[in-house]
C-alpha cells in the first residue's frame, strides 16, 4: 500500500516517450493529490490489513503450531517433526483422506467441469426455453452443501430411499445397496452430489465466456471451412482463456475445501474421510490436538500452494505477454 | 454456430434434406436438455415432496409413492422448534454487512489495480487471489485464538471479545471473500472503456470521484452477479460460525439446521422441511436477481 503513494497515471500521453524507454520512461502526466493518496491508503490499506492478519498471518501461525504438541490449554512445546512422523506412519485415515481429496479433484475436473461446459455450449445457441434450462441447471449452486448433504440422505437411504425404490431393490428378499453406509460406495454418491452442484456453476461461467467471444472469429473459422467441432476446440475454447483459468481455479478450490457435504452426511467418517474433516476433528474435536491438526492443515496447505503457484505462473506469463 | 447452419452447412449434409436434419437435431437437443434439467431439479423437488408427507407414510410406502396426506406440519415444526426466525435474523446480520463491505473493498482494490495502476498492483492482486485459494481449515485455530484475545466493548458484543460475536464472523468473511471479488472485479474493470474516466480526470476529478461516480456505476452487472454469489456463499457457510461462535442463539441458520439434525436424527422428513426452509431464501434471491444476473452475463465487455 506504500507503493500506492507515488503511483503514476500514465494512459494517454505515455506512448511517444514510452517507445524509446519502455520501462522507466513512463512520464507522469498527473501526480496524485494528497487527498487521493489518503483515499488510496485508507481504502486499499484496510482490506490489505484484513487479508494480511486474518488470512496470511494465521496461515503462518498454523505452520508454526504444526511443530508443537499444543493442546489448546497448556503451554506449547516444540517437538520438531514428530507430528508429521506420526501422520505418515501411524495415522491410517490420513492416506484415505488424501486419496479422497484427489479423487474429488479428478471427478470435478474430468466429469463435472466438462459437463458444465457442454451445458453452456448447448445453451449458448439461443434455444427455446433456454432460460428455463439455465435456471434449472444453476439452481443447485445456490444451495448450501450442508443442505445438499441432507437431501442426499433422502435419495440414497438404504431401506426407503428414493433411488432404491426406483431400482425396485427394496422389499422382502432383496439386497438393497447401502449407498451411504457402504464405505466403498458412499464417496461416489457424495461426488455425484458435489458434481451436480459444480456443473451448474461452471456452466454459468462458460455462458458468460461464450457471450464474450467475438462472433466474427467464428464466422472467419466457418469461411475457412472449419466444422462446428473444429471451430469450438481450435478457436472458441482457446479464446476463452481467462474463463478457463477461473474455472480451473474454482475446480481446485472446491476440491480442496470439500467439507460441508460429508460433514452433514456422517461427520466425515466411514469412507468419507477428507483432509478438511481430519483437521476439524483434531482441532475442535474432544481430543483438541491442535499441533497434530495443524500438521494436517500444513499438508493441505502444501497441496494448495502447489496449485496456487501453478496459477500464479500462468498469470505472470499472461502479464508479460 | 448459427453462421455455420445458415452458410456452408447445406453443402456438407449433401443429399439429405438439410432442414429435416436441423429439425431432428433440434428435437434431440430439447429432449436432452429437458431430461437433464429434470434430473437437476429432481433432488430438490423430491425434498419438497418428502417434507409435505408424514414420516409414517414415507416409511411405509417409500419416498417414491403416491401421497395419502399432505401438510405443512413439518415446516411449522422445523420453524418453531429450532427458533428459525432468530437464526434467519442472525444470518442477515452477518451476511448483509459482509457482502456489502466485501464488494466495496474489492471494487476499490480492483480499481487501484486495473485503473489507477498503482505500483505493485499485480502483486496485490496475487496476494488477494492466492489468499482466497487457501483452505479455511488452515486458518481455523489461529483465527480462533486471535479472536478470543481481541476485546470488544459491551455494546458491540456481549461476550466482550471478537470470539462469539457477529463482528468476528463478519471480519473473517470479508478477509476471505475479498480475494475472489478482487479477482473478478479487476478482470471486469480492465474490460471497461477508459474514455469516461479520462474525461473525468481532465475535469479534475479525484480518485474517489473516478471510483464512486464514474467506474462503479459501470460495474453494476458484475456487482449484481458477485452479490448473488457472495450472499449465497456466506449464507451457506457453516464452518466459520461453528468455530467462531459458542452461543447457540447467535448461530446463523445453516447451523440451526444442524441442531434439527441432532434432535430428530431419524425423522428425515422434518430434516427435509428444515432444508427447504434454509434453501428458500437463496433460491428466491436467485430468481429475483436473475434478471441482473443474466444482464451481467450478456453485457460482458461493455462497448461505449
Amino acid at each position: 500500500m506504500t507503493a500506492g503513494a507515488p503511483a503514476a497515471v500514465a494512459p494517454a500521453a505515455a506512448p511517444e516517450q514510452g517507445r524509446r524507454r519502455p520501462r522507466a520512461g513512463r512520464r507522469r502526466i498527473r501526480r496524485l493529490t494528497t487527498r487521493d493518496r489518503l483515499v488510496i491508503t485508507v481504502l486499499l490499506g484496510l482490506p490489505l490489513l484484513f487479508t494480511f492478519v486474518l488470512v496470511w498471518a494465521t496461515t503462518l501461525a498454523s505452520i508454526g503450531l504444526s511443530f508443537t504438541n499444543w493442546d489448546g490449554i497448556g503451554s506449547a512445546k516444540f517437538i520438531g517433526i514428530d507430528n508429521y512422523k506420526e501422520l505418515f506412519t501411524n495415522y491410517p485415515p490420513f492416506a484415505t483422506a488424501i486419496w479422497h481429496n484427489l479423487l474429488w479433484l479428478g471427478f470435478l475436473a474430468l466429469v463435472a467441469t466438462p459437463l458444465g461446459l457442454l451445458f453452456a455450449v448447448l445453451l449458448d445457441r439461443k434455444v427455446r426455453f433456454g432460460r428455463f434450462y439455465q435456471s434449472a441447471l444453476y439452481l443447485p449452486v445456490v444451495l448450501s452443501l450442508a443442505v445438499i448433504g441432507f437431501i442426499s440422505q433422502l435419495i440414497f437411504a438404504r431401506d426407503d430411499g428414493i433411488l432404491n425404490t426406483l431400482l425396485g431393490a427394496t422389499g422382502q428378499g432383496q439386497h438393497p445397496v447401502d449407498w451411504i453406509g457402504d464405505p466403498h460406495i458412499n464417496i461416489w454418491v457424495v461426488l455425484v452430489m458435489a458434481g451436480w452442484r459444480h456443473a451448474g456453476y461452471v456452466m454459468v461461467l462458460y455462458l458468460a465466456g461464450l457471450k464474450g467471444v467475438d462472433p466474427s472469429l467464428k464466422e472467419a473459422a466457418a469461411i475457412d471451412g472449419a466444422n462446428a467441432r473444429q471451430t469450438f476446440f481450435r478457436v472458441v475454447f482457446p479464446v476463452m482463456r481467462p474463463v478457463n483459468i477461473i474455472v480451473g481455479v474454482i475446480t481446485v478450490i472446491e476440491a480442496l475445501r470439500a467439507f460441508d457435504i460429508v460433514y452433514a452426511i456422517n461427520g466425515g467418517t466411514n469412507g468419507l474421510e477428507l483432509l478438511s474433516v481430519l483437521i476439524t476433528d483434531n482441532i475442535i474435536g474432544e481430543a483438541s490436538r491442535i499441533g497434530f491438526g495443524s500438521a494436517i492443515a500444513v499438508v493441505l496447505l502444501l497441496i494448495s500452494v502447489g496449485c496456487i503457484v501453478a496459477y500464479c505462473m500462468t498469470e505472470l506469463r499472461e502479464e508479460k505477454t | 454456430m448459427t453462421a455455420i447452419a445458415a452458410g456452408p452447412a447445406p453443402k456438407a449434409t449433401g443429399a439429405k434434406d438439410p432442414r429435416a436434419a436441423v429439425a431432428s437435431r433440434r428435437v434431440g437437443l430439447h429432449v436432452f436438455l429437458a431430461a437433464v434439467s429434470l434430473l437437476w431439479l429432481a433432488p430438490l423437488l423430491l425434498a419438497v415432496y418428502a417434507s409435505l408427507r408424514p414420516y409414517q407414510e414415507t416409511a411405509k410406502y417409500g419416498y417414491f409413492s403416491w401421497p395419502h396426506h399432505l401438510s405443512f406440519a413439518y415446516y411449522r415444526e422445523a420453524f418453531t422448534q429450532s427458533g428459525m426466525a432468530q437464526h434467519f435474523l442472525n444470518t442477515l446480520l452477518i451476511a448483509v454487512p459482509a457482502v456489502l463491505l466485501t464488494l466495496f473493498f474489492a471494487s476499490f482494490v480492483a480499481f487501484c489495480i486495473a485503473r489507477v495502476r498503482i505500483r505493485g498492483g499485480f502483486f496485490i492482486l496475487i496476494l488477494f487471489t492466492a489468499g482466497n485459494l487457501l483452505p479455511p481449515q488452515v486458518m481455523v485455530t489461529p483465527v480462533y485464538e486471535l479472536f478470543t484475545r481481541i476485546p470488544l466493548p459491551y455494546w458491540m458484543s456481549d461476550s466482550l471479545t471478537m470470539y462469539d460475536s457477529y463482528w468476528g464472523v463478519i471480519a473473517i468473511h470479508i478477509a476471505f471473500q475479498t480475494g475472489f471479488c478482487v479477482f473478478v472485479m479487476t478482470n471486469f474493470m480492465k474490460a471497461l472503456p477508459e474514455e469516461l474516466r479520462e474525461a473525468a480526470i481532465v475535469d479534475g476529478a479525484g480518485v474517489w470521484t473516478q471510483f464512486w461516480r464514474i467506474t462503479l456505476p459501470l460495474c453494476r452487472p458484475a456487482l449484481a452477479a458477485l452479490a448473488t454469489l457472495e450472499f449465497a456463499w456466506i449464507y451457506n457457510d457453516f464452518l466459520w460460525a461453528l468455530v467462531l461462535m459458542s452461543s447457540g442463539d447467535k448461530m446463523p441458520v445453516t447451523s440451526a439446521l444442524n441442531n434439527l439434525k441432532g434432535q430428530y436424527f431419524q425423522d428425515y422428513n422434518l430434516l427435509a422441511a428444515g432444508s427447504v426452509l434454509v434453501a428458500l431464501p437463496t433460491v428466491i434471491l436467485f430468481f429475483i436477481l436473475q434478471r441482473h444476473f443474466i444482464a451481467g452475463l450478456t453485457l460482458g465487455a461493455t462497448k461505449g
